[in-house]
């Protein structure tokens, strides 16, 4: 039984990594034939960045069972790390490729540490209270880092929490870090071969995490927290790494975010970005991670695709959202699907539960 | 003297968010689910009460009514459509979901009505604001009438609930939904009555919120609606006078902190408190203990 | 998971390759245009398209661009980066020779990297920041940069002696705000007044501005700069009406529209401010008095500022287009690089000016008019 549910998880598995990759071959062929619209070429690199934050949010949500409010502090982290790492750093690395990367591993470094840091208090609470705190630290993030001045001179680094004239540069200064103005001028790295490799290694890491003992922990606090800790198993460390991965993960969506456009600030991760998120992960499934892919691409091209509305665009878009969600949760909807579409929801329906 | 007129001001603020968050925690208390329209409904409910007001000049109070009645139905409507269908559902985050979702199209269809331009909303308040030394103090009449509201609102909604039938019924859905089933109370019904009170309550929060605040545009309610959210948390989500408290509580703290610490950070310093609050107590201020099931 | 989901995705997809392929047709000159449409900053960007589309429509009744028609097509970006990015794309694939936007700063910085990548003409009527233009030379702008507009408004009040004592409140949560109060703050510094208090406020906690006004108060300023919107000013001058406080207040471009973008207020309470503004709703010369009928006939509102920079910024297209000669089958970087050119020789009375030039960088030559409102209305000061 247990092998061949192994099996089974194998070849689901398979399935995910193909179903990126066929992705990928089939956009590049599209590409090279000059069959793809500027605005799906625009589109590849923001759907990669919201695949990888659905994915590492589904960490906490679907495999931890925490709701978490406020993914996109972590997403801001990151995004910010990585960005003042490759404007401090543009003339000391000269390889773009080998700065990016770093970069996406400072970002990443830089979320964990949030994560461990927010983790260790969060995660002593529970359910609605957890969520909710969760949310404050995403907005305590924001708010934070839209009064942080950072400048550099020949003297070295300038810090601020005022306004850029407190910093106390020299007249040839330059600002990295303009609190609400944000960075502007990022050298733009992210391109869709990177974004497609970062989706691969965050599926590897959160579906191996899954299947592997710890992963296997985590889930039994999960599912039933009291019997897990009768059984030794220890919570805070369990929850603890699932948060921290998460926001590592969501660190590097961040990099990959903030090296895609010229300009970043952080109002653009504010609670709005944390509840889209959510949406991915709920509306793919929770805890399902290729659910969560499909769900973060549909619905990143989704705005895009209604642009022919023109002024009932996001109105359709919210109708859209809420159909989607009674069809793919509402009990008597599914109950309906596996009577008259039996055939072709059947395996799909037993699979999402 | 400016520490008191603060203070005074904190209060104000918080009672807003106070009224708010009635309707939050009694949605929550008894449906168990985070509404995130209520800020929308709440807008609606600004939008009604002005559109009253401007075509048919009536007295406010009647504006208030029609508002009280709009929103009522808005709340059913809402709970039917998008929220029943989903009881019972695998998790409880799917309601959450669609609830952003009424959220997000309650915005664009006000959008589509009224445009994006703020509107300017004339006070329901008949009064005028009360000065004392020589106006350096001054407590709008505005926030009176909402802090009285919020007192008579606590007070009919703790007796609707504990005296009343339908009241008790609440209660026991909120305990035990199967449970208060086989007792042959009408769940479905209960939960809808629980929306449409909420939902009422709403239209009256945002006639006040308009009239101390008077700027109303499509998402007036949105940043506001997160606020009380947080108010009631911290209050203790589900206890009707925690949410009150909260609600006080935490429009003194912005306020204070705005004006001795940081007006660049009050957002921040703001959740950080609510944070230590949550920490050393974990069910907020005035939160009922949550008993384990194994 | 569900199959379903799948399906929509593949139907997703093949709709994005499906409208693909639309390029110009030659027969139209096609102007793009970027800006928040839904959101919270929608004001700004319905204004922007209402008033492109009324210029549009005129050009268009009156014969064309050398006799050829315009064509616009509005775009939402949501106030958002990275959606307005993904608007410019869509834009591109439609076949757009000519962009005029993006409205707001940050998503204009961010999609003006794009344009100067592609080489494609970009004027913005109201990316304030300095940052809007700079990736490339093809980027213009209609209105004023947020430094001219801070160290204008400084000296200003340093010249004419309107106070000794400044209190300033500003949105640090905002690009333009707290661009243009960055540069009040360092010319104040050679101008004979002092800022006695300098109070933020964010786009989550704006309702309540009475912490604010209650320093400036106690601080005893006589004047207070307020470098943001009308939206936030209406209930700035409301708060401190309650709070008997009656300094100068000093309002800049995003104050235009107090009088008349927000249904309802109290306009007396707006009496004696005074703000550096290009545009009234309430002039009398021609041009602005017919601009205001027909915005108001289509539209049902007082256009404000944004509407008056787009409307500019289509005639100002039209003259660069004539100046240049440039015909709509030509490329985008084609027309673009004439077209630049063309900018540095025209000279375009508006609404927002008169003989406004463009130099080599993309800021306009024009200069801010000082008004203040006297019984309900724009009085011209000197």
């Amino acid at each position: 039984m247990c092998g061949m549910n192994k099996k089974k998880k194998l070849k689901s598995n398979l399935i995910t990594y193909g179903m990126v990759i066929a992705a990928f071959i089939i956009v590049q062929i599209l590409q090279s034939t000059g069959h793809l619209s500027s605005l799906l070429q625009g589109l590849l690199v923001p759907i990669c960045v919201y695949v990888i934050l659905a994915v590492s949010l589904n960490l906490v949500v679907g495999i931890s069972g925490e709701l978490s409010l406020g993914h996109a502090g972590f997403m801001c982290v990151g995004a910010f790390a990585g960005a003042i790492f490759t404007k401090c750093t543009q003339e000391a690395i000269t390889i773009d490729l080998l700065r990016f990367v770093l970069a996406i591993l400072v970002a990443a470094l830089a979320a964990a540490v949030f994560g461990i840091l927010i983790g260790i208090p969060v995660l002593r609470l529970k359910g609605d209270y957890l969520a909710i705190v969760t949310l404050a630290f995403g907005e305590i993030i924001k708010n934070v880092i839209n009064v942080f001045y950072i400048g550099k001179d020949a003297n070295g680094f300038h810090f601020s929490m005022k306004d850029q004239f407190s910093l106390g540069m020299e007249p040839d200064g330059k600002i990295i870090l303009g609190g609400p103005q944000g960075i502007t001028g990022i050298s733009k790295q992210s391109t869709f071969l990177i974004g497609v490799i970062l989706i691969l290694i965050t599926l590897f890491i959160v579906l191996n995490l899954i299947d592997s003992r710890d992963g296997r922990a985590i889930m039994s606090i999960r599912d039933n927290r009291i019997a897990a800790e009768s059984i030794g198993i220890n919570i805070t460390k369990y929850k603890l790494m699932a948060f921290t991965v998460s926001a590592a993960l969501a660190g590097v969506a961040g990099a990959l975010y903030s090296h895609n456009l010229a300009t970043l600030q952080a109002s653009k991760f504010n609670f709005n970005t944390s509840i889209l998120a959510l949406v991915f992960v709920v509306l793919g499934g929770i805890g399902n991670i290729r659910g969560s892919v499909i769900a973060a691409v549909i619905l990143t091209a989704l705005p895009e695709l209604l642009r022919g509305l023109a002024d009932y665009r996001m109105l359709i878009y919210s109708i859209v959202l809420i159909a989607m969600m009674l069809f793919n949760w509402a009990p008597k909807a599914l109950e309906w699907r596996e009577r008259y579409l039996g055939r072709f929801f059947k395996k799909s329906v037993k699979e999402g539960e | 003297m400016s520490l008191l007129s603060y203070l005074i001001n904190g209060i104000s603020l918080g009672s807003v968010y106070a009224i708010i968050a009635l309707g939050y925690t009694m949605v929550y208390g008894i449906a168990r689910m985070l509404n995130f329209a209520h800020g929308d409904v709440i807008m609606v409910g600004g939008y009604v009460a002005l559109t009253v007001v401007l075509s048919y000049s009536t007295n406010p109070l009647v504006a208030v009514l029609v508002a009280i009645v709009v929103c009522t139905v808005l709340g059913i409507v809402i709970e039917r459509v998008a929220y029943r269908p989903l009881r019972g559902a695998a998790s409880p985050l799917a309601v959450l979901i669609t609830a952003i979702g009424v959220s997000y199209l309650l915005q664009n269809v006000v959008l589509l009505i009224f445009g994006p331009n703020p509107k300017s909303f004339q006070s329901v308040v008949p009064f005028p604001d009360l000065k004392f030394a020589g106006g350096t103090l001054n407590i709008s009449a505005e926030t009176i009438v909402t802090i009285a509201s919020c007192i008579v609102i606590m007070i009919v909604l703790t007796t609707f609930i504990n005296k009343t039938k339908a009241g008790q019924a609440m209660l026991a859905v909120s305990e035990d939904k199967g449970a208060a089933q086989l007792m042959g109370i009408n769940v479905n019904g209960t939960i809808a009555l629980t929306f449409a009170i909420g939902s009422g309550l709403a239209a009256i929060a945002g006639v006040l919120l308009c009239s101390s605040y008077p700027s109303l545009s499509p998402y007036t309610g949105s940043m506001p609606g997160i606020k009380a959210f947080v108010a009631a948390v911290f209050g203790g989500i589900g206890s009707i006078p925690g949410a009150m408290i909260g609600g006080i509580v935490l429009g003194v703290i912005e306020i204070m902190s705005k004006a001795y610490i940081s007006s660049q950070l009050a957002d921040a310093i703001v959740f950080a408190v609510l944070i230590v609050v949550l920490l050393v107590k974990p069910t907020g201020l005035l939160g009922k203990k949550i008993q384990e099931k194994v | 998971m569900k199959k379903f989901v799948k399906l929509a995705s593949v139907v997703c997809v093949a709709a994005m390759m499906v409208s693909t392929v639309a390029m110009a047709d030659g027969e139209t000159f096609k102007i793009g245009g970027i800006g928040p449409m839904t959101g919270a900053a929608a004001a700004y960007g319905m204004g922007v398209m209402n008033g492109a589309q009324i210029a549009v429509d005129e050009i268009n009744e009156a014969g064309g661009v050398n006799g050829v028609q315009l064509e616009f097509n509005p775009q939402d970006d949501e106030h958002d980066a990275e959606k307005s990015v993904n608007a410019y794309n869509t834009l591109k694939d439609w076949g757009m020779q000519m962009l005029l936007g993006s409205v707001t700063s940050a998503p204009c910085i961010a999609v003006e990297a794009e344009a100067a990548n592609d080489n494609m003409f970009l004027l913005t009527p109201s990316g304030s920041a300095v940052d809007c233009i700079t990736a490339g030379d093809n980027a213009f702008r209609v209105c004023f940069s947020d430094p001219s507009q801070g160290t204008a408004s400084a000296q200003y009040i340093g010249e004419h002696g309107l106070a000794e004592k400044v209190a300033a409140i500003y949105d640090s949560s905002d690009v333009y705000s707290s661009g243009i109060y960055a540069t009040f703050k360092a010319e104040a510094e050679n101008q004979p007044f002092e800022i006695v208090s300098e109070e933020a406020f964010t786009a989550d906690s704006k309702t309540d501005f009475t912490v604010q006004i209650q320093k400036a108060k106690d601080a005893g300023a006589e004047l207070v700069f307020l470098p943001f919107y009308y939206n936030e000013a209406a209930l700035v001058f409301t708060q401190a009406a309650a709070m008997d406080y009656a300094p100068l207040w000093f309002g800049v471009d995003g104050m235009d529209g107090i009088l008349t973008g927000v249904e309802g207020f109290d306009t007396s309470l707006a009496e004696g401010v005074m703000l550096l503004t290009p545009f009234s709703a309430d002039a009398q010369d021609d041009l602005t008095k017919n601009f205001v009928a027909k915005y108001q006939e289509e539209y049902g509102e007082v256009p404000n500022q944004f509407a008056a920079d787009a409307y500019d910024g289509i005639y100002i297209m039209k003259a660069a287009i004539e100046q240049a000669g440039v015909t709509p089958d030509m490329d985008p970087s084609a027309i673009c690089d004439a077209v630049k050119a063309a900018m540095t020789e025209i000279s375009v009375d508006g609404l927002t000016g008169s003989g406004m030039t463009w130099s080599a960088d993309g800021e306009p030559s024009k200069s801010p008019k000082a008004v203040v409102i006297e019984d309900g209305a724009y009085k011209g000061m000197e």
